[in-house]
């Protein structure tokens, strides 16, 4: 029993340009990703922009063992064509058209580059990935190995996007653009915050859509980040826990954009197929609590390992989609769902059931053990056990950690003071800037700094997460390959890396199937050795590892 | 003398907190309270200066395309 495994978190940042609302979104997402670029100096490096190696993608493979034809998905789970976005966005030409006119402003000459061509996608020297995503920048994060690490490479996400916004704002040729981590217009649209966790396939799926459905739908209390707004356009007046759950409609499914499903089954391991699923996890808010980001991850990798062991508490709900917006609208936490063998209990119930079920097995096993333990299980779990014991006495106990309670704790003081109802657009405005991800605008931020909000990690680890890769997983590799030898990289994915190399006629690609390889331990030596990257590749490709 | 009653009421008011205690023992407990109130209050000022102008429009204006 254990928080630690192998994890990943992916952010779909909001976009909005306030003087140019019409802006197209497609553009403005390339726009940030440029920015970044241009903040790291990655367009200057010789190739420059890192491409995605779309090789081993296959998104309409489903985890009960079909796959979608090509013919019959909708066009946004095309996801491993390189352009996939919506017949109305701009192609990669267009857009690269559409910024021909721009002076490099830094006045850095463009010329090796496509003339001027907006990049699209960015390999970070932290081993994330950058890109644009349908309409939105998006963050994903570099595997990590725990809860706590999840939280620092995912905030240092929202640097990455921060220093984005900061140089377009610095650029008077472009209009401003903000940044949001949140999850919805409030207008029926929505955009994921998705988690990732590592699984044996020999798991059988039928076992994990048991045992994690009822966490799911339950898990907003701890982990939501609240919303104003009721329905997937937020039309209700009120409040709810979670911003995503309205936006759920189904139970199981492969699809991640439209009919939501509470289990997503899109089967695309990037590791080696027949030991590892990839667990896509598409149900969650994004989350700028470190508490409630903590909790998410690391709630959830304890669970996982429950049904990996064949001890998830048996608790099936009776229709599912609807408790799960149920359980996000009850503020109050005190309604009972049905479950099909007839108990009836509040959401805060069945999270105890989930959290005793993995407090007992972590401490047969000696994984809650303070020393000797893992040096994360006990942590995590004395987290939700103090979030759970503080939910049950009130709002007020939790509003330091818990996102969706600090939310509404500021709301209900706002809206005391000014006697507004919920549909001012002054308290949908409070909801939608507690995201911006600029400290000097975003609410949570303002929080943060008056010392209202709990922290798990330090400004500093966030701070090197921002250009330093995690040491204990793949992702070291190609952090470490794309900030030693970028100019040379002509692509990366998940589980691959591909040098370019001007002698050899041929890309170099080298696979990175074992995510627990490519680490620190394994690889950092190689990197110190050779400065130069055919000596690099020499050597790690002669060694028999 | 004075010091245990001072203790009797403190306890009898941890207790069960009921009528507003007039008892000077109980002073740093409302001066807290007061300050909360007040750290609340300029919270809520600096709110109304970070808000975007013009509420209305700006939450209008946020339009998104669909994601994932």
């Amino acid at each position: 029993m254990s928080a630690v495994r192998v994890m990943g978190a992916e952010t779909e940042y909001g976009i909005h340009a306030p003087a140019q609302p019409g802006a197209n979104a497609t553009w403005l997402s390339a726009q940030v990703v440029n920015a970044y670029a241009h903040t790291t100096g990655q367009r200057s490096a010789g190739g420059g922009e890192a491409r995605w190696d779309y090789s081993d993608e296959d998104p309409l493979a489903d985890a009960r063992g079909w796959s979608v034809p090509r013919h019959a998905a909708h066009p946004s789970q095309l996801t491993d064509a390189p352009r996939y976005s919506e017949p109305t966005a701009l192609t990669a030409a267009q857009i690269a058209q559409e910024d021909a006119g721009e002076d490099s402003p830094d006045g850095e000459d463009q010329d090796d580059a496509a003339p001027s061509a907006l990049m699209m996608n960015l390999v970070l020297g932290n081993g994330a990935r950058l890109y644009v995503d349908h309409a939105h920048p998006e963050y994903s994060s570099p595997e990590v190995t725990n809860p706590r690490d999840a939280v620092i490479w995912d905030a240092a996400g929202d640097q990455v996007a921060l220093a984005a916004v900061r140089w377009i704002a610095q650029n008077t040729s472009l209009p401003q653009v903000n940044l949001y981590k949140n999850n919805t217009d409030n207008k029926a649209v929505s955009y994921g915050s998705h988690e990732n966790y590592l699984m044996p396939r020999s798991v059988p799926f039928g076992h994990i859509v048991s045992g994690l459905t009822p966490f799911f739908v339950t898990r907003p209390v701890v982990c939501g980040a609240g919303r104003v707004g009721l329905g997937q356009d937020g039309a209700g007046a009120g409040f709810q826990l979670s911003a995503r759950a309205d936006f759920f409609e189904t139970e199981v499914g492969l699809e991640t954009t439209i009919r939501r499903p509470i289990i997503n089954t899109r089967d695309e391991p990037h590791a080696t197929a027949d030991k590892y699923r990839r667990l896509h996890v598409i149900v969650g808010d994004a989350n700028l609590s470190q508490s409630a980001n903590y909790l998410k991850f690391g709630t959830t990798a304890l669970v996982l390992d429950l049904i990996e062991q064949g001890l998830a508490p048996v608790a099936e709900i009776h229709e599912p989609v609807e408790a799960l917006h149920a359980v996000s609208h009850d503020v109050s936490l005190t309604q009972k769902m049905r479950l099909t063998d007839g108990r009836r209990l509040t959401a805060l119930e069945v999270q105890w059931l989930y959290f005793e079920a993995a407090a007992q097995q972590a401490h047969r096993s000696g994984a809650d053990s303070t020393p000797g333990g893992d040096g994360h299980t006990a942590a995590v779990l004395q987290a939700w056990e103090q979030v759970l014991t503080g939910l049950g006495r009130g709002v007020d106990q939790v509003s330091r950690t818990v996102e969706w309670a600090a939310k509404l704790s500021l709301i209900q003081q706002y809206r005391a003071r000014d006697s507004l109802n919920w549909s001012d657009p002054r308290v949908g405005l409070i909801d939608l800037q507690w995201s911006d991800v600029r400290p000097e605008k975003g609410l949570y931020y303002r929080l943060l700094q008056r010392n209202r909000m709990d922290t798990v990690v330090s400004e500093g680890e966030i701070a090197a997460a921002v250009g330093n890769p995690p040491t204990d997983t793949r992702a070291y590799f190609r952090g470490r390959a794309i900030s030693q030898f970028g100019p040379q990289v002509a692509g990366a994915s998940w589980d691959s890396v591909i040098f370019e190399l001007p002698q050899y006629r041929r890309l170099r690609r080298v696979a990175t199937r074992e995510p627990l390889r490519g680490t620190q331990k394994l690889t950092g030596e190689l990197f110190d050795r050779h400065q130069d990257v055919e000596g690099f590749l020499e050597e790690l490709l002669r060694s028999p590892s | 003398m004075a010091g245990q009653e001072y203790k009797k009421t403190s306890e009898r008011d941890e207790e069960n907190a009921q009528t507003p205690p007039s008892d000077p023992a109980v002073a740093p407990a409302a001066a807290q309270t007061h300050a909360a109130t007040e750290e609340t209050d300029d919270l809520l000022d600096e709110i109304d200066g970070v808000l975007e102008s013009n509420a209305e429009e700006f939450v209008r204006g946020f339009v998104q395309k669909g994601g994932q």
